[in-house]
């Protein structure tokens, strides 16, 4: 029941807001193949909005996580994801999927 | 499978810790595992349905469905917390009061069971829709499938032991303080679920201002450590909080304050003398 009024909720808020946002951002792409991140380096600009679609080829899902962006996202398996991040000061922030942390690793490069 | 165990461990800590927390705030109340168990129970449901619908959420509103499923959920919980704070005001000196008189009986009051048995089910079930989706990930890919999936369940064990361990040290508090800390730490948590859900806002897109960084501390105590965890569920810490994260918690913080003094009875308390001889 909690579930049904959150969608609901969520409807609510999503309907007032989202279209809003979305258009400032910029955009980038990221493949999951192998459990492996396509590229594995970002680089994005600084002070900035951005939107990162991770899509993941492979069957099984993975968790986009980064406690450096700030972001936990599962992306199931053969679909996509929007990550959105930023506004972000210059340096290197580190991401992985969480479900295949040995192999999954990339890394945000803000300049 | 040492890594499905860490990993499975590390998603049940959230859980629960609250769990614990709750067990030990409800101490003395007759039916509370009956309530616990149902929150935990549907929780675990609830997490199956939402791992079984991800791809639906995480497609619905412009690929923003998760985030918004996870802020409601986040929002909920902190407004549960912020009901058995307010009751526990009301109520709270009495209870404590008749659980002292009478050693560690049952106490007759009434608790917002309800609210609390929300709050260990959206926790478990935030937490339990990642864990169901990793093994399902794992099934689905067969190789070693039985010896992760093992370590999963040996995951959730130790974060039932973790559970157990948070209840016990708890309970080492005398009866007279329990629901003061039990308060106090309800409040921190509840700050905490704050900050996340704005942030879960931020990442879904909806909220888009005071983003800015205000400090990194992920140098001395990373976020991702075992200790930084532990902090981030018990207290909200966060080692890169936006401004907007910390308007959140003070914002939570105050409300909670607020709301602790408006419930309090305004008539002088005559329980204190009975009590301290």
């Amino acid at each position: 029941m909690a579930l049904v009024r959150g969608i609901v909720f969520a409807a609510l808020l999503a309907g007032l807001t989202v279209s809003s946002a979305a258009a400032l951002a910029q955009d980038f792409n990221l493949v999951i193949r192998d459990h492996k991140f396509e590229p594995a380096e970002l680089r994005v600009p600084s002070g900035k909005r951005v939107s990162i679609y991770v899509s993941n080829e492979d069957a099984t899902p993975e968790e986009f996580d980064s406690t450096a962006l700030k972001v936990e996202k599962v992306i199931p398996g053969k679909s996509k994801g929007l990550v959105r991040i930023g506004p972000l000061t210059p340096g290197r922030y580190e991401f992985m999927g969480e479900f295949n942390a040995d192999t999954a690793k990339g890394v945000v490069i803000v300049e | 499978m040492l890594g499905a165990l860490v990993i499975v461990f590390r998603e049940a800590i959230e859980a629960g810790l609250i769990i614990g927390i709750v067990m030990a705030a409800t101490r003395g109340v007759a039916d509370r595992v009956a309530w616990i168990g149902l929150g935990i129970g549907l929780g675990a449901l609830g997490a199956g349905v939402i791992a079984l619908f991800a791809e639906s959420i995480s497609g619905a509103f412009e690929g923003s469905g998760q985030e918004l499923l996870n802020a409601c959920v986040l929002g909920a919980a902190v407004v549960m917390l912020m009901w058995h704070n307010a009751w526990m005001a009301r109520h709270g000196r009495e209870m404590a009061a008749e659980m002292t008189a009478v050693g560690q009986a049952v106490t007759s009051g009434k608790r917002p069971m309800t609210a609390l048995a929300v709050v260990v089910g959206l926790a478990v079930l935030r937490e339990g829709a990642e864990v169901v989706l990793f093994l399902y990930g794992i099934v689905a890919t067969g190789t070693s499938a039985s010896s992760l999936f093992l370590g999963g369940l040996l995951g959730l064990a130790a974060g039932a032991a973790f559970s157990a361990l948070t209840y016990y040290g708890l309970l080492a508090i005398p009866t007279r303080y329990i629901f003061t800390v039990t308060t106090v730490l309800i409040a921190f948590l509840a700050a905490g679920m704050a900050a996340q859900a704005v942030q879960f806002l931020d990442a879904a897109g909806i909220i888009d201002v005071l983003g800015q960084r205000l400090w990194d501390t992920s140098g001395i105590l990373p976020q991702d450590g075992i200790l930084g965890r532990l902090l981030h569920t018990l207290v909200g810490y966060t080692d890169r909080p936006s401004e907007l994260q910390l308007i959140a918690y003070l914002a939570t913080l105050a409300a909670m304050a607020l709301l602790t003094w408006v419930a309090t009875p305004a008539r002088p308390q005559r329980a204190p003398a009975s009590r301290t001889t």
